[in-house]
């Protein structure tokens, strides 16, 4: 088995799917334990739907580059959900689950009216469901995913310190002069540059499970922000890449073994949570 | 020369009036406790009053070398708290935050300033302990530490003892006193007549009847007694 995985790895476009795989579920579980914890859990899904949208606005346009239509749209429609923050007329949650089936309903309408391809639900399954285009990734490709990653996860250290105290308490925060709206704004951002990145590892139904599970996890273990944090990352960058791995091996596929992977961490995660606290208690 | 000067100050959201016509003004030193009954307005002031919503119309002027961002300010619990991870310090050093400006981290003397508040309300012990896991007294006595850090002279206090047992409740009464003989100003919202009365040196009532003025005043003036007389008989019931 070890020899069938040396072997892969010799072929880049595995190296490739490593390296983007692992520092998109990086990225995505930083910002987890913030939307989890705003009750913005299915943000990550709202905006992926949208994302979907885009997509199929993309295609029917012929776009060569479609990233410059997907990224302002979901961006936006980003801005739009986290900017009313607590005080909003449309609760959260409502607002999520209307865009996030008017886009997808939108996205696939435009492609079946539209479409030139000759496998309409081969392109709307992968687009959903995560392709194989993890693994046809250019080296452009790659490096454009690098440098946003890198840039996710400078900001969200930068800014650190500010999102939490936002997320602890956005009114205290405001009050003691922070400008909340700003950093709601800021994250409003991130998350959606993540999602469109992590659209092509997972497909667009279940980046959720990326942006959410590992904080979930961290925090059946951890305790305080900064710890639930790291082990966010840690578990999140070990569940892809064991994910992409068993997925090369075994030949399943890419984003909803990832997931599988996740789900079951969850699992130990939880009853290590339970033994552990039941020794503290 | 007061720290804080309100006039005709009406409050509401968007055209429903919550109170209308308060005037009032807070020196340096003051304990004021504003009372009154639910719905009264006593919340929308103290978000008005720390700008984080705007008067229909009045005035809030600050004076005496008081900036916006020195008030420190103790909110009545989020839902989102109650399953937060987070420690007690990661709580109390975020308080610290307005002094931080637009520099991303924590300088040596904002961690210091953040001990001492731990300690000053005595949960210095507890800092690497999860914030959510701890009795509804010491979250108060953490959330009043982080107020600490922000405040310099004033300290904003909405409904501090509301779900505290009485020991709780006493504990906290006689922190904020301390806190009020070191100089430092309190406004505080309350359903606590009785303690208002006792702690505070000025009274602002809410509601049909506005009254402001000292404390003795309030005990002659009618609205008081009224309200004094309406706890009571509820307690007897």
């Amino acid at each position: 088995m070890l020899e069938k995985l040396g072997m892969y790895l010799q072929y880049p476009f595995v190296r490739y799917a490593l390296i983007v795989g692992v520092l998109i579920a990086l990225c995505s579980s930083l910002l987890g334990v913030t939307l989890v914890l705003k009750r913005y859990s299915f943000i990550g899904d709202g905006l992926s739907h949208v994302a979907f949208g885009a997509m199929a606005v993309a295609a029917v346009l012929n776009l060569t580059n479609e990233m410059l239509l997907v990224l302002p749209i979901t961006i936006i429609c980003a801005i739009l959900l986290l900017r009313t923050g607590q005080h909003a007329k449309i609760k959260g949650d409502a607002a999520i689950a209307m865009i996030s089936v008017v886009t997808l309903a939108f996205g696939y309408l435009i492609m079946n009216i539209f479409s030139t391809s000759s496998n309409l639900s081969g392109d709307v399954c992968s687009t959903l469901f995560g392709s194989t285009s993890i693994l046809t990734l250019t080296k452009r490709e790659v490096w454009i995913c690098i440098a946003l990653s890198v840039a996710v996860v400078a900001i969200f250290i930068l800014f650190y310190n500010k999102i939490f105290a936002v997320t602890f308490d956005e009114d205290f925060a405001k009050a003691s002069g922070t400008d909340a709206n700003a950093y709601n704004l800021l994250v409003a951002i991130i998350i959606a540059v993540i999602i469109v990145l992590a659209m092509n590892l997972v497909g667009s139904l279940l980046i959720s499970a990326l942006v959410i599970f590992p904080a979930l996890s961290a925090m059946r273990l951890f305790r305080s922000f900064r710890s639930v944090t790291i082990c966010a990352a840690v578990l999140s960058v070990f569940c892809a890449f064991l994910g992409i791995i068993i997925s090369i091996l075994a030949g399943t596929p890419v984003g909803s073994t990832i997931v599988a992977v996740d789900a079951i961490v969850f699992g130990l995660c939880y009853i290590g949570g339970k033994l552990f606290g039941g020794i503290h208690a | 020369m007061a720290i804080l000067t309100v006039q005709d100050l009406t409050l509401g959201y968007e055209s429903y009036v919550v109170a209308k016509d308060l005037s009032f003004t807070v020196n340096s030193g003051d304990y004021l406790c504003i009372v009154g009954e639910n719905g009264s307005g006593k919340t929308t002031l103290m978000k008005t009053l720390l700008r984080l919503k705007s008067p229909m119309s009045g005035t809030i002027r600050t004076g005496d070398g008081l900036e916006k961002d020195q008030i420190g300010y103790l909110p009545q619990q989020t839902a989102v708290q109650k399953d937060f991870p987070a420690s007690v310090r990661e709580v109390v050093l975020s308080g610290c935050q307005g002094r931080c400006g637009r520099r991303p981290f924590y300088n040596r003397s904002e961690k210091q300033l953040a001990e001492k508040s731990m300690e000053r309300m005595g949960v210095a012990a507890l800092a690497r302990r999860c914030f959510r896991e701890l009795s509804g007294g010491q979250q108060q006595r953490v959330l009043l530490a982080r107020a600490l850090c922000a405040a310099r002279k004033v300290l904003l206090l909405d409904e501090p003892v509301s779900g505290l047992d009485p020991k709780a409740t006493s504990e906290m009464y006689d922190l904020i006193e301390g806190l009020n003989r070191d100089g430092i100003t309190i406004i505080m919202i309350s359903h606590d007549i009785a303690a208002a009365v006792r702690y505070a040196t000025h009274i602002l009532h809410m509601g049909e009847r506005v009254f402001f003025g000292t404390k003795e005043e309030y005990l002659k003036a009618e609205a008081g007694s009224r309200f004094l007389q309406q706890k009571g008989g509820e307690r007897d019931a």
